[in-house]
């Protein structure tokens, strides 16, 4: 797997989102990072098309928890996404890829491409 | 592809039909037994989908949120499914099926879920383009590509179903008609007094019924396409004809292989679902018990469990099939109606209690047993919220009280039976079986919120008109087990809205994830992070993109606009009171033309302009800020527009100048946020031209000033605004909407409509003149300090974006490219642009890989 200089960390938004291009796909990059301690916090990347809406607007979802599972909820129609096995929690049957993702000296690192995720064991 | 009878598929269980009812079976199967082989053979080219809920198809639900499953479930379950798989012929003698494109297969049990066919009354032109029916997907792609070329449709048939399509094609934008043979409407359903009133309250929304028509012939028309020509020499001229005269079963494969069909159609079955063969089932519509069909998707359901029952558990099966009621509630075209058992009094000895009320257009008729004990039937036409309890009456059997007519009268406080006293045995949701004992036993096994109840039973998850009764019956039962029932926020923090808000004040309070780790827990969600957004707005008014608070937003708040269905967004520039100059109109004019983006004239007063990519906004901000204009905040929960009419500054009967208090008015709340959306009106006389009545707070005026109303609403659920006070001076006017406005930010539940808000406030109306007029609590003052603080700190919160470049970074598509959305892309219909539909796209895309149709005209 390759790992591409993407962003660096200016460019995202602190519990929020923004959407990035990776070899002509379109990834939403998220940064959780729920206090002021100084910690880097943590960075998910899945893809920013919403297979239910049917728009390429993940990015700009709210971020939160369901249970212990940290989601992007769809801006759309409000589906939320898991952000680490990129599952749809209302429609199993439903995901978005999900990237493998790393911060390198301030700057965001993509793979890629998407990594096969194990629903049941993530 | 032809194939031999070596290559014959085998399988243990097949299936012919994927519709409601056979995919329930393949469901139950499975949650029986995964180890059979099984195949199902279906004649449509998709998947099993909900027909129930077909016509929100017309109000813009994708077909994706139809679809009852997916290939991929049908794979996982190792179900062999064979979509556009007609079967022409069944041979049980060597249990063998012939599909239309040759391929054969072979069963040792055959379930036939076939459904049922539209019947089409042998009419002479009924051939013909642009008469259709209602019953798939593909009938209502017909029938929108039909209506895009037509002004008038009549719906042939006047019953449950034809009513339901007629509000299609009303909704499609058709001068719409019913004809129904029957001298009423919904003649199986309803009495001849309850179909009047129905067919009274339709025509009211403009929908004209003809009842006790025969139509003779479809002619070609003068005036439109087709003449309807009537058995009593009548014409009526339309452009669309829509078949809605009953259902037929599909039971040709019965019919020919040799199973016992009945007189009037439909493959007969006995209490175990099983044909005169006794290897071949059928389930559904296709099905005839007792002499009966049943059209609704429940007893089908029913048939479903019995026959995966049988499969499986053969000789130890129990479950039979053992008839269905056929109650129904629904709402046709707005007017609700509601329909129980024996509704024609046919039962011998049977009596009837009659309520009407003709004022409110209510109708409610009560059918009781020679005793007068049991309720065998009921009919409510304009009000049905006594459905509930007298189905539970009609279905359990239970002893009527005393006055019976208590359950119909108006307001006699008796009507709703508490869940509690139901037996364990009422059933609570008919499509999927579930009794009260079921729902009791989940709460008893620890399952205690709706949402994991509806998950484990199923209950409220087929047609959902059981959801209000489930939810007393949950609410009720966890009451009485001394569980508090949650008025939390949401799983992440366990407390009201109201109770968050003296956190945040009493405690000082400025961030969200201050208040996540004090009082509550995990990373929050897109309902707690919008609420308490809102409340931080609404105690300290600080610009809202400011950096604690950013990912808080719905998109629409944090990108200033309302995010489209393509993900495109639109644009609502503020025009206080509707009142605009030339110089401004060719302002919005230029722009929307620059940026080729759609032009519409709202329901507010005011212009929306849509399509405007993400990265486009501040560009076309930057020019209308320019021009003097400020948001219109059509994203927030906050004031939308304050309508006005022109008043008496020009109008022959104005008493007042309702222009210029409306646009003061609208400057003085703009920008403040609430638990919803709030709408004004100004009208100058009592000939309401600007609709103050339905408004949260409407404005008329008078001889000698204004007259208050409060807590109107249009949407959703319409309620007329209470007249609050008279002949206020300004002064008073005002400072009467900033306590009212300031009380209901404190007290409201989020998303929170006044009206809603009203109608819970205890005491009601009087109560809350109390508090404003009289300062029964004594805030008074403060209510209109706190006002006059967020009207002294607003802020345009565009201009304040484009002042930010910090701010103005997040409006890019891609933080790491300048290239745009390639997913956004648009079409040209009646000369502006609209998004090009999924099929338009990939056309599109196959043409011209990556390029936004309009890029060119903005560059
Ligand atoms: C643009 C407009 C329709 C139009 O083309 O005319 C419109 C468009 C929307 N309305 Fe509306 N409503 C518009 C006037 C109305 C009106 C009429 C009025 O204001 O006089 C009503 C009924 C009056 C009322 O609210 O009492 C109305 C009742 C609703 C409702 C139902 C509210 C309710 O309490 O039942 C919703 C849904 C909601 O808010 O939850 C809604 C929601 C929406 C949303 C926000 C739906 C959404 O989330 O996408 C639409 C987005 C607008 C956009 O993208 O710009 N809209 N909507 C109108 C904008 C008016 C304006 O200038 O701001
Ligand atoms: C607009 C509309 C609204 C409705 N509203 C309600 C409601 O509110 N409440 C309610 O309870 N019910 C409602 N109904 C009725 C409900 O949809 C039906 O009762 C239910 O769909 C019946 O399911 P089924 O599986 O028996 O038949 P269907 O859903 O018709 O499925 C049968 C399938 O079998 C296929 N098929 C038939 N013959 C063959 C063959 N020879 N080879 C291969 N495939 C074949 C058909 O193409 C079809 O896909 C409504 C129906 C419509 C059309
Ligand atoms: S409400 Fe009165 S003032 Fe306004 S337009 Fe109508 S008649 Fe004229
Ligand atoms: S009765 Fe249809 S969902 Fe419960």
């Amino acid at each position: 797997m390759s790992f591409q200089e993407i962003c660096s960390l200016d460019d995202l938004v602190e519990n929020s989102g923004v959407c990035v291009l990776v070899a002509e796909q379109q990834v939403a990059l998220f940064w959780l990072r729920p206090d002021d301690s100084g910690g880097t916090g943590e960075l998910f990347a899945v893809g920013n098309f919403d297979p239910v809406g049917g728009a390429n607007v993940l990015s700009r979802g709210i971020l939160g928890s369901v249970g212990d599972k940290l989601v992007v909820a769809s801006p759309l129609y409000k589906q939320h996404f898991c952000l680490r096995t990129g599952q749809c929690l209302q429609d199993p049957s439903l995901s978005v890829p999900v990237y493998p993702v790393m911060l390198s000296h301030h700057k965001v690192l993509i793979g890629s491409q998407p990594v096969a995720v194990d629903a049941v064991a993530a | 592809m032809q194939q031999t009878f070596q290559d014959t598929v085998k399988a243990q269980i097949l299936v012919i039909g994927n519709g409601m009812v056979g995919h329930h079976f393949i469901e139950q199967l499975r949650q029986r037994d995964a180890g059979c082989s099984v195949t199902v053979l279906c004649g449509e080219p998709q998947l099993a989908y909900d027909r129930v809920y077909l016509s929100s198809y017309f109000t813009g639900t994708p077909f994706s949120e139809l679809l009852m499953s997916t290939e991929q479930w049908y794979q996982e379950q190792q179900v062999d499914l064979q979509l556009n798989c007609w079967v022409e012929r069944i041979v049980p003698t060597e249990r063998l099926v012939y599909c239309r494109d040759g391929r054969v297969f072979s069963y040792e049990k055959l379930v036939l879920a076939t459904g049922s066919y539209p019947f089409v009354p042998p009419i002479p032109g009924n051939d013909q383009p642009h008469c259709l029916v209602y019953r798939t997907l593909q009938d209502l792609q017909n029938i929108e590509a039909s209506a895009a070329q037509s002004k008038v449709g009549v719906v042939i048939g006047g019953g449950l179903l034809g009513l339901e399509a007629a509000n299609a094609l009303k909704q499609l934008g058709l001068e719409t008609h019913v004809v129904e043979f029957a001298p009423q409407l919904m003649a199986v359903q309803l009495d001849q007094a309850g179909g009047a009133l129905l067919a009274q309250k339709i025509q009211q929304l403009g929908v004209t019924v003809h009842t006790g028509k025969a139509t003779q012939a479809i002619a070609p028309g003068t005036q439109y396409r087709y003449q309807l020509q009537f058995a009593d020499g009548s014409r009526l001229e339309t452009d669309l004809v829509l078949f809605s005269a009953g259902i037929r079963p599909y039971d040709q494969l019965g019919r020919s292989s040799g199973l016992v069909v009945g007189e009037r159609g439909g493959i007969v079955i006995n209490d175990l679902c099983q044909t005169s063969d006794p290897s071949i089932y059928a389930i559904g519509e296709c099905a005839l018990w007792q002499q009966k069909i049943f059209g609704l998707v429940a007893p089908g359901y029913q048939m479903a469990r019995v026959v995966a029952d049988r499969l499986v558990n053969q000789q130890q099966a129990t479950l039979t099939f053992s008839g269905a009621d056929m109650s129904t509630k629904l709402k046709l075209l707005g007017v609700e109606v509601g329909s129980i058992g024996d509704t024609h009094a046919r039962t011998p000895g049977a009596m009837s209690y009659l309520f009407t009320d003709p004022k409110a257009g209510h109708y409610k008729k009560l059918v009781v047993s020679p005793n007068g004990k049991k309720l065998l039937g009921a009919v409510l036409v304009g009000d049905t919220s006594g459905y509930d309890t007298l189905l539970q009456y009609a279905l359990n059997e239970m002893p009527l009280p005393a006055n019976p007519e208590q359950l119909i009268l108006p307001a006699s406080g008796q009507t709703a039976l508490p869940a509690l006293v139901l037996p364990d045995s009422a059933t609570i949701c008919s499509c999927h079986n579930v009794a009260k004992g079921d729902i009791v036993g989940a709460i008893g096994a620890g399952v205690c919120d709706l949402a994991s109840i509806k998950h484990c039973t199923k209950a409220a998850t087929g047609c959902g008109g059981c959801s209000a009764l489930l939810k007393s019956v949950v609410d009720e039962e966890l009451k009485a087990r001394g569980v508090e029932v949650s008025n939390h926020l949401c799983e992440h923090f366990a407390y009201s809205r109201q109770e968050l808000l003296h956190l945040i004040q009493v405690e000082g309070l400025t961030t969200f994830y201050q208040i996540l780790s004090q009082h509550g827990k995990g990373h929050g969600c897109e309902i707690c992070k919008p609420t308490i957004g809102s409340l931080l707005a609404s105690v300290y008014n600080e610009y809202v993109l400011k950096k604690p608070h950013v990912g808080l937003q719905d998109t629409n708040d944090t990108f200033l606009a309302n995010m489209q269905k393509d993900g495109s967004y639109s644009i609502v520039p503020r025009i206080a009171g509707g009142e605009i100059t030339a110089d401004k109109l060719i302002v919005i004019g230029q722009v929307a033309k620059d940026f080729n983006l759609y032009c519409k004239i709202t329901g507010g007063q005011r212009i929306d302009l849509f399509g405007a990519r993400l990265e486009q906004l501040p560009q076309i901000w930057r020019l209308l800020v320019d021009a003097g204009f400020e948001t219109g905040h059509a994203y927030g929960k906050s004031l939308r527009t304050v309508k006005s009419c022109v008043g008496s500054t020009w109008c022959r009967y104005g008493v007042q100048d309702s222009v210029g208090q409306a646009i003061a008015i609208e400057n003085r709340y703009k920008g403040l946020r609430a638990p919803h959306k709030i709408k004004m009106a100004v009208s100058g006389c009592t000939r309401e031209c600007a609709e103050a009545q339905s408004k949260d707070i409407g404005i008329i005026a008078t001889e000698r000033g204004w007259n208050l109303y409060v807590c109107g609403n249009g949407g959703m659920r319409p309620r007329h605004a209470d007249l609050f006070a008279t002949d206020l001076d300004t002064n008073t006017l005002i400072s009467y909407i900033d306590r009212i406005l300031m009380f209901y930010i404190k007290t409201a539940d989020r998303l929170t409509r006044t009206s809603v808000w009203l109608e819970k406030l205890d005491g009601g109306l009087a109560y809350l003149q109390d508090v404003v007029i009289n300062d029964s609590l004594g805030i008074a003052a403060e209510l209109e300090a706190q006002m006059q603080r967020l009207a002294g700190t607003y802020a345009c919160e565009w201009k304040a974006t484009l002042d930010d470049p910090q701010a103005l970074k997040r409006f890019r598509h891609f933080v790491n490219s300048d290239k745009a959305d390639s997913n956004i892309l648009f079409v040209e219909e009646r000369a502006q642009i609209r998004p090009a539909t999924a099929e338009e796209k990939q056309q599109f895309q196959l043409q011209i890989p990556v390029k936004n149709l309009t890029e060119e005209s903005i560059a």
